[in-house]
């Protein structure tokens, strides 16, 4: 149960007040968190409770349906303990920008390029923000939901795509 | 006085041994590197945004198209994933014909990866001795599912369809004299004093730098780091093999080219336990609302046809949540991450692809050496520029 997770037991202890919201859903925990925290929360683990390696850092696009537009998902692993964890943190559209997790791991440099590429999320505190996969002139961010899917200038796909 | 300033070179993305469109900017002092920006995206296709439009059925021929240099691992990950978040289980036999797949995949994967780096130092033969056995798996990838490459042969709870006959010896015959061939390779390559001139003491990263960076997979088995998903996270079934997982001390060239070396000898091994436990049965699940219904149905009953459209054309609904899974592929951890709303398409799916990951060290694996040394480094951590741009 996620209410027995050590790393949850021991967030409730130490960040209740930040701490949003725990579910557990085929045998993952998630624990989502407020933003203001999340930096201390991902040393925090790390330092702590051995969670050594951010396996994934990305955000999903929740437009119209969540009250905040953008969620930050964190995929941490301990390599000595075995097991994941999944923190998330929810950014609202009028202050997109979260701080930079790279002075926790070295990893979030590109990942967070991607996702302010992709996404339009900025890093505060980021030593090299810039696009990576799409040119550095490209305008609009592809992953975002009112993005088109056949791009900004082409005309919308009119046969069945799905 | 003379002064001197640092050069600036541009290196790809056409370039071969960049394995791929892969450009770097480099700033040399003479031959030696100062700086090192890779700049990726030229083969970006937009899979993650395009795979939000799509039915979970059909995400999965993109995915062969990522690494498609394994193929088959990219199947299973994504595969594993839509399995979990739907909670289907999967019959014995074809949990087993996916591992004996992924450990062929793993084989073909670092076949190439030993021809190429192989090519790139300088020793031509490994290139050609590795395609050569790596026909023979692209041959296996045929007889099962009619294509070379782009595989797609798994499906959600189970597979396409069973395996012909003839798959058994031809994948024995194969693992029976791999090992030999594998001997070969280190014959002309372990021993080489020019090979060991060029792959000890390049590229290392200790294992907390490593880590820090986030390389996974036999890069980082290389810096000793004793960490293997398919033991230590199994999933497919693996727990049920006996296999060794090699590590390295030295964190250079020459231990990560160990470590797959290793890697492709005890891959040999699974490959044996699982023609061992492959036994007569179904090779799909027993889940009408998921699965595709068999051919022989769709072709002589209404009811399976009907079937069949709602599937391909509806596909299904899947419960709201999240999931992730990673695999252990040949480049390191994959890992496939869906955000469900309850429809019949993910709201997002997000690849992990492993060689994006590793690329990041690059930078600190190669400042202060030649080159030259800065080729063998791009060939050590296995790079494939279709999953790094997706």
């Amino acid at each position: 149960m996620a209410e027995n997770n050590r790393a949850v037991l021991k967030l409730k202890e130490k960040f209740s007040a930040s701490i949003i919201d725990v579910v557990e859903f085929r045998g993952e925990v998630t624990v989502t968190v407020a933003k203001d925290a999340i930096i201390e929360i991902l040393s925090f683990l790390k330092q702590s409770l051995q969670y050594n390696l951010l396996t994934d850092l990305t955000a999903v696009d929740y437009l119209g349906k969540k009250e905040e537009r953008f969620m930050m998902v964190y995929q941490l692993y301990s390599i000595p303990n075995k097991d994941r964890l999944r923190i998330k943190t929810p950014v609202t559209e009028v202050e997109c920008t979260v701080p930079t997790a790279t002075q926790v791991w070295k990893t979030a440099n590109w990942l967070e390029r991607e996702v302010y590429d992709l996404f339009g999320i900025t890093f505060s505190g980021h030593p090299d923000l810039r696009r990576i996969l799409m040119t550095d002139d490209w305008v609009g961010h592809p992953l975002r939901k009112d993005y088109p899917l056949q791009g900004p200038d082409r005309e919308p796909y009119k046969g069945r795509l799905s | 006085m003379a002064t001197t300033e640092t050069m600036t070179l541009n290196m790809g993305p056409q370039h071969p041994s960049t394995h791929g469109v892969l450009r770097l900017v480099l700033e040399l002092d003479g031959e030696v590197i100062v700086k090192v920006t890779p700049h990726i995206g030229f083969l970006h296709r937009g899979v993650e945004k395009l795979s939000e439009h799509r039915t979970y059925h059909q995400i999965l021929p993109l995915t062969d198209r990522l690494d498609y240099l394994a193929p088959m691992s990219n199947n299973l990950g994504y595969i594993l994933t839509v399995e979990k978040l739907m909670a289907v289980e999967v019959p014995e036999r074809a949990e087993t014909i996916r591992i004996i797949m992924a450990e062929l995949t793993r084989l073909e994967s670092h076949l190439v990866w030993l021809a190429c780096h192989a090519l790139d130092i300088g020793a031509m033969t490994v290139f050609i001795y590795a395609f050569r056995e790596r026909e023979t798996v692209m041959e296996i990838y045929e007889l099962i599912s009619g294509a070379r490459m782009t595989s797609n042969f798994f499906r959600v709870g189970g597979l396409s369809q069973d395996v012909p006959d003839e798959f058994v010896k031809k994948v024995g015959d194969f693992i029976d004299v791999m090992p030999g061939y594998l001997d070969q390779y280190e014959g002309l390559l372990t021993t080489n004093p020019i090979w060991l001139k060029r792959t000890v003491g390049n590229g290392v990263i200790s294992a907390e730098d490593a880590i820090d960076i986030g390389i996974t997979g036999p890069a980082l088995r290389g810096s000793g780091v004793d960490w293997d998903l398919r033991r230590d996270n199994p999933y497919s079934g693996y727990d049920k093999y006996q296999f060794k997982v090699p590590t390295g001390e030295n964190c250079d060239t020459f231990d990560r080219y160990k470590v797959r070396l290793v890697e492709m000898r005890e891959a040999c091994k699974i490959v044996r336990q699982a023609l061992d436990r492959l036994k007569p049965g179904p090779v799909l699940a027993d889940c009408p609302q998921v699965c595709y219904p068999p051919k022989e149905n769709v072709y002589n009953s209404i009811e399976g046809l009907i079937h069949h459209f709602k599937i391909a054309s509806e596909g299904f609904a899947a419960p709201e949540g999240e999931v992730y899974h990673g695999v252990e592929a040949p480049k390191g951890e994959l890992g496939f991450y869906i955000v469900s709303d309850g429809g019949n398409k993910p709201e997002r799916l997000r690849i992990r692809p492993p060689s994006f990951v590793n690329l990041q060290a690059i930078e600190q694996m190669s400042v202060g050496s030649m080159i030259a040394d800065l080729v063998a480094v791009i060939g050590t951590l296995d790079i494939v520029l279709g999953e790094i741009d997706r």
